[in-house]
């Protein structure tokens, strides 16, 4: 018995969204009558984060305390019209729309508290701590608070706003094929070790390396948890998941905990991450998405991992022993790859 | 169907609910007593969503029956938090440890089970402690660190 060691790599370039008739994303924000805000979506946070980076954009768009923002999701009978949670687009489009209604809506606070004290619109800006006031006289200030119950109470204004985002459906030019179903992409490469016993087949991820170009990563701490999360997701697809193993058979496929297989918290490999930031032209304060993308490179990089420490070109997954086996088998025995 | 009384403390609080012959600990806690903060992830021990804890050691609620719990200490992650939030659930929020938070109350427990009785566990004896539980999300790694940090003392207690 030998352990082969290899290395794999696997970049990816990710569409932000999708364009099947268009990708639209609607909010709509409007305050009560505490001068705290409401954001509404249909789009569901599936623990991604969505709700947090929301709003948080709509707060800094708004120029408010992120604690007087309150974000509803997820009702998709009284909502805004959304497509959903996924193809990671909910930063970008989601993210755009927050920031055109949340855009209108300060519009219509400013007028509000423009009216209160008597000055022009144009003249005042807000402090982001729950105060407007007139520029270069911070004295001549009114809460937030006192603006909205204005608007609600004397003026008769709704402090409100629309958002949309719209990514047009892309016509395919009959003659060359040639679309543009993507504005944005998200980039990442990633380096995975294994190491491959020639006995029993077994593969061992030891190390995973990699970085995610995510546009301007809005939270940080939430783009990090993402990407540890999915890229181990995304080692268990390559090395273990699977509900078909022996397709197009359906014999034998698993249907419970017991035999759908995935690698606990004893299997883990130490990850290192690094989030390059390029802000997107047209992301939300320059955000993508990180998402799915998260997950992708790991399969093939493994894949290639194992071509580069045995010489067994696995074509289907999950990289199973079985399947190692089969290779070596064919190969006469482990080729392990020359090393540059 | 025969109904019986059951009897125990939930959370350090008397509690009193019948159960049918054969129901489960946690259909009985989720519907007859009402905490919700046991999860049903598959109901035949594979997932550990069900972790809640009987006289002290972590019992998967949804292979244990409910007269089992007859004059038992059960605790739940519903009951962690007192005035302020346990350590674990600081550490949890710090580390990120959650996503999707399904696994979360399961994951609690289990931990909470691991350091009442062993306060300084290494790596593996956490790994070990969780590895009953499965996480979709996360990665475990940052649940593992989140545990860690309780036990050697990064957290407030
Ligand atoms: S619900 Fe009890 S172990 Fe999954
Ligand atoms: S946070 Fe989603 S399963 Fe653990």
């Amino acid at each position: 018995m030998t352990v082969h060691r290899g290395r794999g790599f696997a970049c990816i370039n990710y569409p932000i969204g999708m364009n099947l008739g268009g990708d639209p994303s609607q909010a709509l924000v409007h305050s009560n009558p505490d001068g705290k805000f409401t954001v509404a979506l249909s789009a569901i946070d599936l623990g991604q984060g969505m709700k947090s980076v929301t709003r948080q954009i709509a707060a800094e768009t708004l120029g408010v305390p992120i604690e007087d923002v309150y974000v509803d999701t997820a009702d998709s009978d009284t909502g805004p019209h959304d497509m959903g949670s996924f193809a990671s687009r909910g930063t970008h489009r989601m993210g755009n729309a927050v920031i055109m209604a949340a855009q209108e809506a300060r519009a219509v606070m400013l007028e509000a508290a423009a009216e209160e004290l008597e000055v022009d619109a144009a003249d005042l800006m807000t402090d982001g701590r729950g105060n407007i006031h007139v520029k270069g006289a911070p004295s001549r200030s009114i809460t937030t608070m006192a603006a909205a119950q204005a608007a609600q109470f004397r003026q008769g204004r709704t402090i409100a706003g629309r958002g949309i985002f719209l990514v047009p459906l892309s016509e395919v030019d009959p003659e060359t094929g040639e679309m543009t179903p993507v504005t944005t992409f998200a980039h990442a490469a990633m380096l995975v070790s294994v190491e491959v016993d020639d006995e029993t087949g077994e593969v061992t991820v030891t190390d995973m390396q990699s970085a995610y170009e995510v546009g301007r990563a809005l939270n940080p701490r939430l783009v990090e948890q993402q990407l540890r999360g999915g890229a181990w997701m995304g080692m268990s697809h390559a090395a273990w998941e699977t509900t078909e193993p022996h397709y197009p058979s359906r014999d034998h496929g698993p249907v419970d905990f017991g035999t759908y297989l995935m690698p606990g918290p004893g299997d883990l490999a130490p990850h290192h991450i690094s989030i390059l930031e390029r802000p997107a032209a047209d992301g939300p304060f320059g955000g993508k998405g990180p998402g799915e993308m998260c997950a992708n490179p790991v399969l093939p990089a493994v894949v290639n991992a194992v071509y580069d420490a045995v010489g067994v070109r696995i074509d289907s997954l999950p990289v199973t022993p079985e399947k190692v086996l089969r290779g070596l088998q064919a190969n006469g025995g482990a080729r392990p790859r020359h090393r540059l | 169907m025969a109904l019986k009384p059951v009897t125990f403390t939930l959370n350090g609080n008397a509690k009193a609910a019948f159960t049918e012959d054969g129901q489960n600990l946690l259909d009985f806690l989720r519907r007859s007593v009402g905490d919700l903060s046991p999860k049903y992830g598959c109901g035949q021990g594979g997932c550990g969503a069900c972790t809640v804890l009987m006289d002290g050691a972590p019992v998967l609620a949804c292979l244990t029956l409910a007269e089992a719990a007859q004059g038992a200490r059960i605790e739940t992650a519903a009951g962690l938090a007192g005035a302020a939030l346990h350590p674990l659930q600081e550490a949890f929020m710090e580390r990120f440890a959650a996503q999707c938070g399904y696994c979360t109350p399961g994951m609690l427990m289990a931990a909470r089970a691991l350091l009442d009785r062993n306060p300084r566990p290494s790596r593996d004896e956490v790994i070990e402690a969780i590895s009953g539980n499965i996480c979709r999300c996360t990665g475990y790694e940052p649940i593992i660190a989140a545990i860690l940090d309780v036990a050697e003392g990064r957290v407030r207690a």
